[in-house]
């Protein structure tokens, strides 16, 4: 065994060995400290696990193939309250009124249309402008917070549809809906990045910007569909996440960038762009609420949950550094 | 002709352009309302920015050294937190300096982790702004802080007092810019940091101390930071554990919106306060008006990248990106 060879496996399947620290730590931490007689890893509480992972999974699973493309898009949290209000409004629309419940169907597209418009315009200024997308996305997670709030002001915007609620309510062998969502979004965005021309084009313009212009690879619709691609999942997870709730407040969403963000390094993909995958990124994700879930399990309170996440995103990157050859070089300078 | 003559119209506004939309919205600030240009207004629009003006002073040495702060806006609620809770410990003499000691430990704990590990600013300061906010929650027990005897402290005076008829945030806020301005521009110090922000590796091979002055700029942020926290306590003498949420990102952009690039190595403290006046003036504007708080997201998104943009566009000569 070859100290190359684990130092790969190490850094690409870490986000999973921890995943397994945290089972196992959960499992026996809960035999002491739980309230509940229920197992930490009961099939129930693990089901749960993944349902409530959905929102921020379908966002994350967008973040990746943004970021490999080496963007960032810090407005997906004011699309998804966008998004929301969309779905939620346009049920009550008298335009709609004759169709009974095909209405959800009409609803949910006007919803999904809206992410992809709002995505695309990230792209569109991206592309054409040629400014950074940390700053164009900056303004746009303002000015889009910005049209959340012109639609109804500081008021909720709520509808309850019954059709709807049950719908989300469902299971599929067993399994939620949002984890049927999140489970075929993170196939589907793994085979693109996989197997299509665009996937390989996304990785090699975030490797190196230069050579993939000097390939003739056109940078910029690229670009234009991986955001037109956040937009579109950040709204997939409003329609999840709001079709249960049935109420948008207007400052829903906020912070969910940071979240993301984070399970998506802690998956392993890099800033700088060119590497990462869907299949860490989901690692990341299910790491997190892991963590949430299991710290509640405990008995500890929501604020040792963002200091122990916190710490683990700077160990994580230290430990990534170490691993990194590029890295530890750098170290040494 | 055309060519060059577009190029120095594109040159003229690249340089001035912040300035000439700071006056563009004065004016038509001015002409839509006659309070707006009024000494109390523009005293009160100034005292309201002092906040997040001081976040920004710091937070542009931290982009002009090539990286990122995050965690501005959990490390104020963090300042405002102990400083509140020490005041009724310790008393006011002795709890300023410690809390100013505290928030400077988190700064240094960063300017360690970006400055001498080289880890990636962004996601250190994303995770610090996590941890910092447990570590707030954690030191509060999640209960709002409240100072006991409010009329019996000296405590106010840093957030409600007057010197000379001008409001003590006011004086912080411009004291603090001079001196920041002062050692940016003409100290070797000042030179450094644009230096490791331009070109870190040149930097690093004049031998100019990069990890160092990354370090350093980290504690002028934290001390912005604690000096913020300390306004914002003493202003409401009272406080929630989330009142610097949010703030980080509207910091920085005031930061952007003064001309500061993200790649590090440009920026001034004087650009920084126009930006940061910007937007206290667009917000003061449209509530004289009458127009709803939230049409100010939108024109500081339309703003920000318009700002942005020019200032590319002059670097390249062309309007559009060819990509």
């Amino acid at each position: 065994m070859n100290s190359e060879f684990i130092k790969r496996n190490l850094s690409t399947s870490a986000i999973w060995l921890f995943i397994v620290v945290e089972l196992i730590f959960f499992s026996v931490a809960g035999q002491y400290l739980s309230l509940t007689d229920v197992a930490f890893m009961d099939g129930g509480n693990m089901l749960l696990l993944l349902k409530q992972s959905a929102p921020i999974g379908i966002i994350a699973v967008g973040m990746t193939i943004v970021m490999v493309n080496g963007n960032i898009d810090l407005s997906v949290g004011a699309i998804f309250a966008m998004a929301g209000i969309i779905l939620l409004d346009s049920l009550s629309w008298s335009i709609f009124s004759g169709i009974g419940d095909w209405v959800i169907v009409v609803s949910v597209l006007l919803a999904l249309t809206t992410g992809v418009l709002l995505g695309a315009l990230n792209g569109l200024i991206v592309w054409k402008t040629g400014v950074d997308a940390f700053i164009v996305t900056l303004g746009s997670m303002l000015g889009y917070r910005g049209l959340v709030f012109m639609f109804n002001g500081e008021n909720p915007t709520s509808n309850l549809n019954w059709t709807l609620v049950d719908l989300a309510e469902a299971r599929f062998l067993g399994v939620h809906t949002a984890t049927w969502v999140f489970g075929l979004t993170v196939l589907i965005v793994w085979l693109i990045t996989r197997y299509t021309v665009h996937g390989r084009n996304a990785y090699a313009i975030g490797d190196n910007r230069n050579a993939a212009v000097n390939a003739g690879i056109r940078v910029g619709p690229h670009m234009l569909i991986n955001f037109a691609l956040i937009g579109f999942l950040a709204a997939l997870s409003a329609v999840v996440f709001y079709a249960g709730s049935g109420s948008v407040n207007p400052n829903d969403g906020m912070l969910y960038e940071l979240w993301v963000i984070t399970a998506v390094v802690l998956g392993g993909t890099k800033l700088a762009g060119g590497s990462g995958s869907i299949i860490g990124t989901l690692g990341g994700v299910i790491a997190i609420q892991l963590l949430r879930t299991g710290l509640g399990y405990i008995g500890a309170d929501t604020s040792t949950v963002n200091l122990v996440l916190g710490l683990i995103l700077i160990v994580v990157l230290f430990i990534d550094r170490q691993l990194n050859v590029k890295g530890a070089q750098e170290l040494k300078v | 002709m055309a060519n060059l003559a577009r190029k120095r119209i594109l040159t003229v506004m690249g340089n001035q352009g912040i300035l000439i939309a700071f006056v563009v919205f004065m004016v038509i600030f001015a002409l839509a309302s006659p309070k707006f240009l009024s000494l109390d207004n523009l005293q009160s629009v100034v005292r309201s920015s002092a906040i997040l003006g001081v976040m920004a002073l710091g937070v542009t040495f931290v982009v002009i050294s090539g990286n990122l702060d995050l965690s501005v806006g959990s490390m104020m609620s963090f300042s405002t937190i102990v400083v509140l809770d020490l005041h009724d410990k310790l008393g006011p003499s002795l709890a300023i300096p410690t809390m100013y000691l505290m928030t400077l430990g988190l700064g240094g704990t960063i300017g360690f982790l970006v400055g001498y590990l080289r880890l990636n600013s962004l996601i250190v300061t994303l995770g610090m702004l996590s941890a910092i906010h447990g570590l707030t929650l954690t030191y509060s027990g999640g209960k709002n802080m409240d100072i006991d005897d409010k009329a019996g402290t000296w405590f106010s005076f840093f957030g409600q007092g007057e010197i000379l008829g001008l409001p003590v945030p006011i004086i912080l806020f411009v004291a603090l810019a001079a001196f920041l301005g002062v050692l940016l521009a003409k100290t070797p110090f000042g030179r450094k940091v644009y230096a490791v922000g331009g070109n870190s590796t040149a930097a690093s091979f004049s031998g100019i101390p990069r990890a160092r002055t990354v370090f350093t700029c980290y504690l002028i942020s934290a001390f912005c930071v604690a000096t913020a926290g300390l306004i914002q306590a003493s202003r409401s003498m009272g406080s929630q554990n989330t009142v610097g949420q949010g703030l980080e990102l509207e910091v920085l952009a005031a930061v952007i919106l003064g001309g500061a690039s993200l790649l590090g190595g440009s920026g001034t403290v004087l650009k920084t306060v126009i930006g940061v006046l910007i937007l206290g003036f667009i917000q003061n504007g449209l509530l004289l008006i009458g127009w709803p708080f939230y049409i100010q997201y939108v024109i500081t998104w339309i703003i920000i990248i318009l700002a942005v943009w020019l200032d590319i566009s002059v670097k390249r000569g062309k309007f559009w990106a060819t990509i």
